[in-house]
């Protein structure tokens, strides 16, 4: 591949398919016997994705009860238990069963397509890890029926979704809720696994001709350190929950204080899963970002090397910050000195990544349609999620502002403001591939502002009763504290939201039986999954590509300006 | 003055919507200061400002603002907290001025089909933006590190007053080990001065589940676990009432768990010292040990050992053993003889229960069900009469007792000064 002149398109020419696909349809019922048995990985990254917007909506809906409870103080909309079980609920749902899903899905489906494969390394793997992880999320839904148990206590799981011990212990949690909350995440913690190993071996052996590492779009590559941080942080979860249940069940003393066992070490346990699990949910994001922005720039990524150097780094180093979490817990000086260091450390890739889709940006011709309008505020909310988590790492402040709603304000402006958003600009982006046809704009323009109106409404504001006091996961708060007309615009925000995610499901719906015909590369691309038709036929790629550069739409488009002259 | 207080009904959802907040004088400094939180442009003008004086939308009294201090390890946050503010605001400046700078300057125009310019990086560049990192990094730990060394690893005055606080569900257990106080959910502690430096020390710990233990004005928040004990300090050098909350998930009433701290004037804090000690040792007398016995098995009445002198005489002289009436001796009566003494304790007395609060000088305090409702006659029986009706979930069950017995009960603890 060292010499450009003789591969300038590459052998990208032959991959395109210009077969009409078959217009034959079976019954219904074939309709979804081939969902259930398919092993194809795009059927099963649509079914990660349905599941995880389901599950989105769910889990929306708790958002809205809560609320409508903080509407006014002493409300009693909800019981305390009931209050305490949604916000669990919530949590949970939106970590494992919307955030996971709904990623590991646009692994499956992308993956195999950008790097030019036919299906991932282990298609039966992959429907396994996908079936077993919607078991997990019916098996905790289903706490609501069979939590009850013989004690009589409780339905759902309602001790917060990092359950702290030693409230998860059967003195103070009888019934099977924690249970089904333990089981559940074991359960999906096989699947993430699964598909982990999965992504890995597919990346790692499976590039088409001519794809060297470094022509891999930025998406696999942040995928693989993706699957890498689940390997390693999933499993210390699966062997928590474990010792949990040895603790429930079989007499042990893990973290059963009033045994001599240790709170703290369900914390260590919990938390170096559950910092780099956010790094396992907004890699994705900024994987999508590093496909979207440049192609609606019109220009290149800025510093392939140090996008690819920066998402990796952040990889290892977040696997040394999670006690950050734990700055109130009672560590050393110097323990809570070395967490606040290594915490900081990690705002220097992501910003080498935050500065490089500025200069993406800068000197493109930027086309602002709804995919890049979600990532253009995507970048303004990752830039002050960064600048909150920076204030969050100085550990002096970090007493202050643990656990109250600063905190719950700067996740959610991760999980919402960046990775939320990203999805949905996922889903813009690659819904045409995907079905064929295009979303529509306009209701797409309707669900964006509505969403960046609600979104800043709801969580710019809510910092602000946690610099006030307001502890998070309260069920009601005193009227004198001065947190109502904050909680009052805080909810309303989170309705507009409501109604922006309502105009998104109707535009999925709508524009799959009505939308304009996409054809295979309605963003004028470059990589390869726009190079087959959309949908694409279960094969992918009639005869197998071969790359000469990173971009090898571009090479084809611009025969005269190839990437591969330069790479 | 409660902000934003002006005429929400905390009754049901349905009576309060949130087009019910009125306009006030006080949104245009609630919006200022949102600018300020959020906008951190501000800050530069405005650190010294802030630092001055107390922000209009933390007015209310008693405040939780962080930004409110009346202590040294609050207020060293504080500081620290606006250095952090002006960094990170300048770099939110520069960078979302830089972003949308871009996001107007390379819009395209429709006509306008040729591709820009292909640009894949520049060393020069990249290495700019990863070293001036690097750099506020280091200014940014090295301010944190003093802050947090200077807090955490501060050295004990002789004179520190020791408190031992042990978090319970869902309420808090204060001990005075020089002292030999009991007492729950109201701490009280000195003002410390610079000529007269009095901080407390706190040991903190948890019977159950974790807590965190949070007075924003104070300090920041440290963490109660079984177990283990963890220690901080607090030095208020303001009189006055500090409240806070639990600040770790510590179940279903973990919002009820509601804090106050008092600020006394040392002459003030003596004599509360010496209130709480004069009345345990006044009932604790060995002259009267031998009596709970007695009282156990109804066989002596002559004198309620709990009792203050003038009630006494009144409850030995006057009163039938088991009286219907509601008085005083009868209560005491009923409250031992119920299961109130597994879990309560009464200096003096046979009550001895350590699992939920003490309640020696239960009137002493302002509040009951660790700052659920206030401390009046009628709260109090109502609280005894059905705790979840005041706070669901409560580990203090319903006793089922009678209307008298209540009543007995009440006017019994209504003595407990």
């Amino acid at each position: 591949m060292d010499t450009p002149i003789i591969s300038v398109p590459g052998g990208i020419e032959g991959a395109l398919d210009r077969t009409r696909p078959q217009g034959k349809k079976g019954t219904y019922l074939e309709a979804i016997h081939s969902w259930i048995v398919t092993v194809d990985h795009k059927k099963i990254g649509i079914l990660y994705i349905c599941f995880g917007l389901i599950f989105l909506l769910v889990a929306g809906v708790e958002a809205l009860e809560i609320r409508i409870q903080l509407l006014v103080p002493h409300s009693t909309f909800l019981t305390p238990a009931s209050y305490n079980r949604i916000f669990t609920m919530h949590g949970t749902t939106m970590v494992f069963l919307v955030g996971m899903p709904i990623l590991f899905g646009f692994g499956n489906y992308l993956i195999p397509l950008m790097i030019g494969a036919r299906d991932m390394a282990f298609p039966r793997l992959n429907a396994f890890s996908f079936w077993i992880s919607a078991f997990a999320g019916l098996l905790l839904y289903y706490s609501f029926i069979g939590g009850l148990g013989l004690a009589g206590t409780g339905t759902a799981p309602d001790v917060g979704w990092f359950a702290y011990a030693p409230l998860t212990e059967r003195a103070f949690s009888p019934g099977h809720t924690i249970d089904y909350w333990a089981v559940a995440l074991i359960a999906n913690g096989i699947g993430s696994i699964g598909t982990s190993i999965n992504i890995l071996a597919t990346i790692f052996c499976m590039r088409c001709k001519g794809m060297t590492l470094l022509r891999m779009p930025l998406l696999p590559w942040l995928y693989a350190t993706v699957a890498f941080l689940v390997l390693v942080a999933v499993s210390p979860l699966t062997a928590a929950q474990a010792m949990l249940m040895i603790d429930r069940y079989l007499g042990g003393h893990f973290f059963d204080t009033q045994a001599g066992g240790s709170a703290i070490l369900w914390a260590h346990f919990f938390w170096i899963f559950g910092h780099p699990e956010v790094y396992i949910l907004v890699l994705p994001a900024f994987a999508f970002a590093n496909e979207i922005i440049p192609v609606f720039s019109r220009k290149a990524i800025f510093g392939y090397p140090a996008m690819v150097a920066a998402s990796v780094g952040i990889g290892f180093i977040s696997l040394g910050v999670w006690a950050h979490h734990m700055f109130t817990i009672g560590m050393t000086s110097v323990g809570n000195a070395f967490f606040t260091l290594s915490t900081m450390i990690v705002s220097i890739p992501t910003g080498i990544k935050t500065f490089n889709w500025l200069a993406t940006i800068w000197g493109g011709k930027l086309r602002f349609q709804t995919p890049m309008l979600f990532s253009v505020a995507f970048l303004f909310q990752w830039l002050i999620a960064g600048l909150t988590g920076i204030m969050l790492s100085v550990s002096a402040w970090n007493w202050q502002l643990h656990n109250s709603y600063f905190v719950v304000a700067h996740f959610h402006y991760v999980l919402v403001g960046a990775i939320v958003f990203m999805i949905f600009a996922a889903i813009y982006y690659w819904y045409p591939k995907m079905t064929g046809r295009m979303l529509d704009e306009r209701l797409g323009k309707w669900h964006f502002w509505l969403m960046v109106i609600g979104f800043h409404l709801t969580f710019d504001l809510m910092h602000i009763p946690g610099l006030m006091g307001m502890p998070r996961q309260i069920y009601t708060y005193e009227p004198d504290r001065g947190w109502t007309l904050l909680n009052q615009l805080i909810s309303v925000g989170g309705f507009i939201q409501a109604v922006a995610v309502l105009i998104f499901v109707y535009n999925l719906v709508h524009s799959y039986f009505r939308g304009a015909v996409a054809g295979p590369d309605p963003w004028d691309a470059w990589t390869l999954e726009w190079s087959t038709q959309s949908p694409p036929p279960a094969y992918n790629f009639a005869v197998d590509p071969v790359v000469a550069s990173r971009r090898p739409l571009w090479d084809l488009k611009h025969p005269d300006d190839t990437d591969s002259a330069f790479e | 003055m409660n902000l934003f207080q002006t005429d929400v009904h905390p009754t049901n959802v349905s009576s309060a919507s949130p087009t019910h907040a009125a306009p006030n004088p006080h949104i245009t400094h609630w919006i200022k200061e949102k600018l300020k939180s959020r906008v951190h442009i501000w800050q530069l003008v405005s650190a010294a400002v802030t630092a001055a004086s107390v922000p209009a939308w933390a007015a209310a009294d008693p405040s939780t603002s962080v930004f409110s201090t009346a202590s040294t390890p609050a207020r060293e946050v504080h500081e620290l907290s606006l250095f952090v503010l002006t960094v990170t605001g300048a770099i939110f400046v520069a960078v979302s001025g830089l972003l949308l700078y871009a996001l107007v300057r390379y819009r395209s125009r429709s006509t306008d089909t040729a591709e820009p310019p292909q640009v894949f990086g520049s060393v020069q560049i990249e290495l700019a933006w990863t070293i001036i990192p690097i750099l506020i990094i280091v200014v940014l730990f090295l301010g944190t590190a003093r802050v947090l060394f200077s807090i955490q690893d501060a050295p004990k005055p002789p004179s520190a007053v020791d408190v031992t606080v042990v978090g319970h569900q869902f309420w808090w257990e204060f001990r005075y080990p020089k002292y030999n106080i009991v007492t729950a959910n109201e701490l009280h502690v000195p003002l410390s001065t610079k000529a007269a430096p009095r901080p407390t020390f706190m040991k903190l710990t948890s019977a159950d589940v974790i807590h965190s233990f949070w007075v924003p004005q104070l300090a920041g928040k440290t963490d109660l676990l079984p177990n283990r004990v963890n220690e901080m300090w607090i030095d208020p050098e303001k009189l006055g009432l500090y409240v806070g909350q639990c600040a770790q998930f510590c179940g279903v009433q973990h919002a009820k768990m509601l804090l106050r701290v008092y600020v006394d004037t040392p002459e003030q804090f003596d004599r509360w010292v010496a209130g709480q000690q004069k009345v345990q040792a006044e009932f604790g007398s060995p002259a009267l040990a031998a009596l709970p016995a007695a009282v156990n098995q109804q066989s002596a009445r002559s004198a309620v050992p709990n009792l203050p002198p003038s009630m006494q005489t009144q409850a030995g002289s006057s009163l039938p053993p088991l009286s219907d009436a509601i008085t005083a001796h009868s209560g005491q009566l009923v409250f031992e003889q119920q299961a109130c003494i597994n879990c309560h304790a009464v200096a003096g007395t046979v009550a001895n229960g350590r699992y939920g609060p003490d309640l020696t000088h239960l009137m002493s305090r302002a509040t009951l069900a660790a700052g659920a409702t206030t401390n009046t006659p009628d709260n109090l029986k109502a609280w005894i009469n059905d705790p979840n009706g005041i706070k669901p979930g409560s580990l203090m069950p319903a006793m089922h007792l009678t209307d008298r017995q209540n009543a007995q009960i009440t006017a019994y603890l209504l003595t407990l000064k």
